[in-house]
């Protein structure tokens, strides 16, 4: 077994959330995206349920211009130190329990669930895994998320 | 003779053609609030994050999967699961399609599973997924 790359600090921010954001969801807001996505279907164009990748934007951090980096991306409170530094999308999975639709008051946890070290084509990967569960008002669970990001 | 009953293993959904423009990434990238620069700005993509061109966004090709399964699904029932991923860039020019295939059907918990795919023009799949529905 060879000596893991991924810090002591590091490994313990595994099985923490971060604070958990509350969103209000407009039917605008609905309407705007699947405009921008070019949906078909009326009920999404109208605002009345939104389409299943609606939640991708919903939960993205609303930071300030000036604390932008200079590839226009903010700094992620997600993610651990880790010596590699380029990160990428990996793989996301959700689990409906009921569609989102305007006026609902959601609440969204993300944790780290895990991390795992490989070894790809070009060298050392770390693959960090987070599990998002998103509830409405009544604590009603609307969506469960994994998903999983690169960095190499 | 419901829906369900009309649907077997192997049936092809309906392909759906993409093709981004500046236009549309801006808007996608205003709606979800997302200020990357390699989405609307040509000489930094290329100069500083070395792509040939604007990089379509892998949760956009996500959505063109949800789009391929729930507009077939339509008012039938609901989306119970769905995932992808992307394995491979795309950039503005390209003509992406939103590909699916029935791969299993069970009539007892009235469910169906789809296997999803965005195929670029080379024939390549860059953005497996799939999705479980539950038909009414």
């Amino acid at each position: 077994m060879t000596k893991s790359i991924i810090s002591e600090k590091a490994k313990s921010a595994i099985g923490q959330s971060q604070p958990p954001i509350t969103v209000e969801v407009s039917r605008r807001e609905i309407q705007k995206y699947s405009l921008a996505t070019q949906q078909s279907q009326q009920k999404y164009l109208d605002g009345d349920e939104a389409p299943p990748m609606f939640l991708f934007g919903l939960l993205r951090p609303l930071t300030p211009i000036n604390e932008l980096g200079p590839d226009g991306i903010a700094r992620d409170a997600s993610l651990p130190d880790l010596p590699l530094k380029r990160v990428m999308a990996g793989g996301t999975e959700m689990i409906w329990s009921r569609p989102i639709r305007p006026g609902d008051v959601l609440t969204a946890t993300k944790t780290l669930s895990g991390m795992e070290e490989k070894q790809g084509k070009t060298g050392p990967l770390i693959l960090l895994h987070y599990e998002l569960d998103v509830v409405d008002a009544d604590s009603c669970l609307v969506v469960k998320e994994r998903s999983t990001r690169i960095c190499r | 003779m419901s829906r369900l009953d009309q649907i077997n293993v192997g049936d092809i959904l309906p392909e759906k053609h993409h093709t981004a423009t500046e236009v549309s990434l801006f808007l996608y990238n205003a709606a979800i609030w997302n200020p990357h620069r390699i989405h609307y700005d040509a000489p930094y993509t290329s100069d500083v994050e070395k792509h040939p061109a604007i990089v379509i966004d892998g949760p956009l090709q996500g959505d063109w999967l949800a789009q391929c399964v729930t507009d077939w699904l339509g008012a039938d029932g609901q989306l119970v699961t769905f995932s992808y991923a992307n394995r491979r860039a795309a950039y503005l020019g390209e003509t992406l399609t939103a590909t699916g295939e029935v791969i299993a059907k069970d009539k007892a918990t009235r469910t169906v599973e789809v296997r999803l795919g965005i195929r670029n023009e080379t024939g390549e799949i860059i953005a497996p997924g799939s999705a479980k529905l539950k038909f009414e």
